[in-house]
C-alpha cells in the first residue's frame, strides 16, 4: 500500500493550501499519473491536476514528487515510495498554484515567446527542402525533444530569487535557433540572450538536467549557446567578460585571481560598474576576506597549461 | 459575446495548420481544451508521408495507389490523388517552417518504410515526428500571436447552426468555468479522434469524440464510423504506441512459437502489411492460444537492428518502454498487442475542408473540419501508417485556406446568445444537481471494455448487438451519476463527465455503424461476414440523429484511376 500526500488547494473553499492524504492498494505496475487518477475516480473526483498523453510526450502531467519535478505518467509509483511508504506531492514550484497540483504557466509560455522561438532564414527557402547535414541536425537534436513540460522551470534555482531569469526551457528552445544551420539571426540571437535575464545568468547548478523528463537537458543547450556567443565575439557583457577572465586567470596561474575576476568581469572602463564592486570589496576587507594583494601560481601550473593546450586542440 | 472572424477548435497539426492559413486575411481564434503543444499530434512517432523520393525514386501515382489500396478500396480517389499531390509541397513548407527532420547522408529528408507504402515514403524526425511538426507549427503561430488568438484550456460544447450555416459555438473556461458564446463567420473544426472509447488504445485522455458529437448532436451526420484503426504495436494493457517505424527499421513481430508469424498472413510484405492486416494476424494469433505465455502478448523484437540502430532511429520507443514496464528493446523483445489507434470515419467533408450534410454534398455554410475528426475520405476502410500527419496538414492548410475564402467577404450572423448559452448552463446545472448513485468511473470503465472486447479487431452480430444493448443501459445509468466537485475553478471532473457523455454517443455510433455493414473491409472485420462485399457495401455510411434514433444513410464511393481488385500482400 502506498500512501500519497497531497497537497490542496482550491481558493474557492479556503485561502490557504494543506496536505491530505489518500491509500492505494496494487499499485506495483501503476504509474503515477494512474495512481493519481484511481484517487480522483474513486476517492475524490475534486483532486485536480493537468494530464493527457500519458506517454511522456505531451507534457502536461508534470508535478513535484518528494520535492522534486517530474512527470506523473513516466515514473513508476513504486519507484518514488519514500519512508513509511509514502509519496509526497506538490504543484510544480517557481509557478502559481491555481488549484491543487495545476498551476499557472503563463510566465513559463510569456519567457518562450520572448526567445523569439521560431526559424528566422536569411534568404528565400528554395523549391525543395533547404539542405542541413546529418551533423547538423544532431546540433538541434536534443533540444527539439523538449515537450515545454516545465520540470527545469519548476526547480531551477535562480528562478526561485530571479523572475527576471527566462529560465532552462526558453533558453534551450532558443539553443534550437540558435544552432539550426537554417537560422540566419544568430548573432542577434545571441546578443539579445547575453542580456540580463539570459544565459550568462545561469549559475550552471545543472538542476534542469536532472529534471528534464527527455534528453532536452536545457543546462548543455545553455552552455552551447554561450559558446556560440563567445565565438561570434559577443563579449561585451559581464557573463562574457567573468567566463573569458575566469579561462584566462586558470590558464595563466592554474587558479582564480579573484582581485581581477570582478574588475575584468565589469569591465575596466566601465567606472558605475567598478564603482558598485568597492562596498563589497571595503565589507570583505573589513571582515579580512579579501584575497592575497599578490596572486600566485599554483606550483603545477604547466600541467594546467598543458591541459588547455589539448582541450585547443 | 466573444466575436472572431474564424474560430477553429482544436490545436493539433491540422487546427493550427489552419489558423496560419486563415490569418493571412481575418482575426482567428484557435481554441483547444488543451494547451496547443499538448495536441495528441504530438504522439505521432514514425512519419509523414509524401513522394518525394530522396532514397528510392517514388511518386504521387505510386502513393495514390498505395492509399487507395491500403483503404480497401473505400477511399474518395479524386481527393487521395490531390492530397498525395500536394504531399511533397506541404512537406517543404514544413521543413522552412523550421521543422527538424532527420537527414540523408547529402543533406535531404530521410525517408523509412512504413506499411503498406512500397517505397520508402515516410519523411521523420527520429521517431518523434508528430511532436516535431507540432512544436514547428506552434512556433509559427507565436510567430503571428498578433493575429491568431489562442484560448488555451477551453472546452467547446455545441455549435450553432442556423439552417444551414453556422454562426458560432459555445465554449467554456475550464478554469473559470465561465460559459460563453463564441460569434464566427466561420467554424473549423479539428478536434482529433475519439479512441478513448475502448479500454485498449494509444489515445490521449483528451480523444473523446467532444467534436464530432457537437456536429451529430447538431443534425449532422457522421461518416464510415465504424472504420477504427487497431495500431498493432500498443504495449500490453496499456496501449500506448510503439511506432511502426520499430518494423519499418526491420523489427519482427513473434509469436509465443518465437515464429515470425506474418508469413501466414502477409508474405510479400510481412511485418510490414498495413496495419488492419497485421492487427487481425496479432488477434488470430493470440485466439489461437499462440500469444507469448498463452496471453494476449505478441512479441516486438528488435534486438537484431542493434544498439547504435535503435538509439538513432527508436530512441524514444527505448526509453518508453525501459520508463514504463521495465523492457530495454536493445536486449529484450517488447510485448504488445493490438490497441485502438485511428478514426478514418468522422465529420464528411469535400475535398476543400468543406462539411456537407448529405450524399449529394450539401454544404453546412461557414463550418469546415480537417483532421482525424473529418472523414473525407482519404483513408477509406484502412488507413497507412505516416498517412494521417499528411491529412492532418493537407486538409488542415485547405479547410483554412476555404474557411478564410468564404469568411472574408461576409459579415457576422446575429445570434440568439441568452438562448444558446442557456442550454449550456442548463446541462452544467443538470450534472451538478444530479444525486445518483451510479459511479462515472463504473460507467466509463464498462464502456471501454464492452468496446474492446466486442467491437474490436473482430467484430460479429451478436457481440455487436450486445455491445449497443449495453452502451444504451450505460447511457441511462450515465443519467444517474453525481460528481463530488462543485465548483466552478479548474474543475476537471464535471469536464471528464461531459466527455464520457460524448463518449457514450460515439461508441453507440461505432456500434450500429458496425452491426450495419455486413461485409469485412480494412479495420472492419466481421467473422459472421467475413469477405468483402463490393456488390452492396462500396459505399460510405451516412449516421444521422433522428427524432426516431440513428438512422443510417450512404454515399457513394469516388473510383477513378483504380477499380476495387482483391488486396493481397
Amino acid at each position: 500500500m502506498i500512501t500519497f500526500k497531497i497537497k490542496r488547494y482550491n481558493p474557492e473553499k479556503q485561502a490557504e493550501s494543506y496536505f491530505e492524504e489518500f491509500q492505494l492498494d496494487g499499485t506495483d505496475d501503476l504509474t503515477l499519473l494512474d495512481c493519481l487518477n484511481q484517487i480522483k475516480w474513486t476517492l475524490d473526483g475534486s483532486l485536480t491536476y493537468r494530464m493527457s498523453c500519458r506517454s511522456a510526450i505531451c507534457g502536461s502531467c508534470a508535478v513535484k514528487a518528494n520535492g522534486h519535478a517530474i512527470l506523473a505518467c513516466q515514473k513508476q509509483a513504486s519507484h518514488l515510495v519514500k519512508d513509511n511508504d509514502t509519496i509526497t506531492l506538490e504543484p510544480l514550484g517557481n509557478m502559481k498554484p491555481i488549484k491543487d497540483l495545476a498551476v499557472d504557466f503563463k510566465p513559463f509560455w510569456d519567457k518562450v515567446d520572448k526567445v523569439s522561438p521560431y526559424l528566422q532564414p536569411d534568404r528565400k527557402p528554395s523549391e525543395k527542402e533547404t539542405k542541413q547535414s546529418p551533423e547538423q541536425f544532431k546540433l538541434i537534436d536534443d533540444a527539439s525533444t523538449c515537450i515545454m513540460c516545465g520540470a527545469c522551470y519548476s526547480d531551477c534555482n535562480v528562478l526561485e530569487v530571479d523572475d527576471n531569469f527566462l529560465g532552462p526551457a526558453a533558453l534551450a528552445k532558443a539553443q534550437r535557433f540558435v544552432q539550426d544551420s537554417r537560422d540566419g539571426k544568430t548573432l542577434a540571437r545571441v546578443k539579445e540572450l547575453s542580456k540580463s535575464g539570459g544565459i550568462w545568468d545561469c549559475t550552471h547548478c545543472g538542476e534542469c538536467v536532472e529534471r528534464c523528463p527527455k534528453p532536452a537537458e536545457p543546462f548543455d543547450r545553455i552552455k552551447e549557446i554561450m559558446t556560440v556567443a563567445l565565438e561570434q565575439g559577443v563579449t561585451s557583457n559581464n557573463g562574457a567578460r567573468h567566463a573569458l577572465s575566469f579561462t584566462k586567470s586558470v590558464k595563466s596561474s592554474g587558479s582564480l585571481n579573484e582581485n581581477i575576476i570582478p574588475v575584468e568581469s565589469v569591465g575596466f572602463f566601465n567606472f558605475k560598474g567598478l564603482f558598485d564592486l568597492l562596498p563589497v570589496g571595503l565589507r570583505m576587507f573589513f571582515k579580512g576576506k579579501n584575497p592575497p594583494i599578490l596572486h600566485k601560481s599554483i606550483d603545477d601550473v604547466e600541467d594546467v597549461k598543458r591541459i588547455y593546450m589539448e582541450l585547443n586542440e | 459575446m466573444i466575436k472572431h472572424d474564424v474560430v477553429i477548435v482544436g490545436s493539433g497539426l491540422a487546427g493550427m495548420r489552419a489558423a496560419l492559413e486563415v490569418c493571412e486575411g481575418l482575426d482567428v481564434a484557435i481554441l483547444s481544451k488543451v494547451y496547443p503543444t499538448r495536441s495528441h499530434s504530438g504522439a505521432a512517432q514514425g512519419g509523414i508521408a509524401a513522394s518525394l523520393g530522396n532514397s528510392e525514386s517514388d511518386s504521387w501515382e505510386e502513393h495514390l495507389y498505395d492509399t487507395v489500396k491500403g483503404g480497401d478500396f473505400l477511399c474518395d480517389q479524386d481527393a487521395v490523388e490531390e492530397y498525395v499531390k500536394a504531399a511533397p509541397r506541404v512537406i517543404y513548407e514544413l521543413e522552412h517552417f523550421g521543422c527538424v527532420f532527420s537527414r540523408t547522408s547529402d543533406g535531404k529528408i530521410a525517408q523509412r518504410s512504413f506499411g503498406g507504402h512500397s517505397k520508402p515514403r515516410a519523411c521523420f524526425s527520429a521517431d518523434r515526428t508528430g511532436h516535431a511538426i507540432l512544436h514547428a507549427l506552434h512556433e509559427q503561430l507565436l510567430k503571428r500571436s498578433k493575429s491568431i488568438k489562442i484560448y488555451s484550456e477551453w472546452f467547446m460544447h455545441s455549435l450553432i447552426l442556423d439552417g444551414d450555416s453556422c454562426n458560432g459555438i459555445v465554449v467554456s473556461d475550464v478554469r473559470s468555468g465561465a460559459v460563453e458564446v463564441m460569434q464566427a463567420k466561420a467554424v473549423i473544426f479539428a478536434t482529433g479522434g475519439y479512441g478513448r472509447v475502448f479500454n485498449i488504445t494509444s489515445n490521449a485522455f483528451a480523444s473523446t469524440a467532444d467534436g464530432v458529437m457537437a456536429a451529430f448532436n447538431a443534425g449532422l451526420p457522421l461518416e464510415d464510423a465504424e472504420f477504427v484503426q487497431y495500431h498493432p504495436s500498443g504495449l500490453y494493457r496499456q496501449g500506448i504506441l510503439f511506432s511502426e517505424a520499430a518494423r519499418g527499421e526491420g523489427g519482427y513481430l513473434l509469436n509465443g512459437k518465437g515464429e515470425r508469424f506474418m508469413e501466414k498472413y502477409a508474405p510479400s510484405r510481412m511485418e510490414l502489411a498495413p496495419r488492419d492486416i497485421v492487427a487481425r494476424a496479432e488477434q488470430s494469433e493470440i485466439d489461437a492460444g499462440l500469444g507469448v505465455g498463452g496471453k494476449d502478448i505478441i512479441h516486438l523484437d528488435l534486438r537484431h537492428l542493434g544498439q547504435a540502430r535503435i538509439m538513432e532511429r527508436l530512441p524514444q520507443i527505448r526509453q518508453l518502454g525501459i520508463d514504463f514496464i521495465g523492457v530495454d528493446c536493445v536486449s529484450d523483445p517488447l510485448p504488445i498487442q493490438p490497441t485502438a489507434h485511428y478514426s478514418m470515419g468522422g465529420i464528411p467533408t469535400d475535398k476543400f475542408g468543406q462539411v456537407i450534410k448529405d450524399a449529394e454534398g450539401t454544404p453546412v455554410k461557414g463550418f469546415f473540419a480537417a483532421g482525424e475528426c473529418s472523414c473525407v475520405s482519404v483513408h477509406g476502410a484502412n488507413r497507412l501508417g505516416t498517412n494521417s500527419l499528411l491529412d492532418a496538414v493537407v486538409f488542415g492548410e485547405r479547410a483554412g485556406r476555404a474557411a478564410l475564402e468564404y469568411a472574408k467577404n461576409i459579415s457576422h450572423a446575429p445570434i440568439n446568445e441568452s438562448h444558446e448559452k442557456t442550454k449550456v448552463l442548463e446541462l452544467f446545472e443538470n450534472v451538478f444537481q444530479r444525486e445518483g448513485e451510479e459511479s462515472y468511473n463504473d460507467i466509463r470503465n464498462e464502456m471501454k471494455v464492452i468496446m474492446t472486447e466486442n467491437c474490436g479487431v473482430f467484430r460479429d452480430e451478436n457481440r455487436l448487438q450486445m455491445c449497443i444493448d449495453t452502451i444504451k443501459k450505460l447511457k441511462e445509468r450515465y443519467k444517474r451519476g453525481r460528481i463530488t466537485d462543485k465548483g466552478k475553478l479548474f474543475n476537471t471532473e464535471i469536464y471528464e463527465v461531459l466527455e464520457l457523455g460524448n463518449m457514450l454517443g460515439m461508441a453507440e455510433i461505432i456500434a450500429v455503424g458496425a452491426i450495419n455493414r455486413k461485409e469485412s473491409r480494412g479495420g472492419h472485420s466481421r467473422t459472421d461476414y467475413p469477405k468483402r462485399d463490393d456488390e452492396n457495401f462500396l459505399k460510405h455510411s451516412l449516421i444521422y440523429n433522428t427524432d426516431n434514433g440513428i438512422e443510417i444513410k450512404y454515399k457513394p464511393v469516388i473510383i477513378t484511376k483504380h477499380q476495387p481488385a482483391e488486396r493481397t500482400y
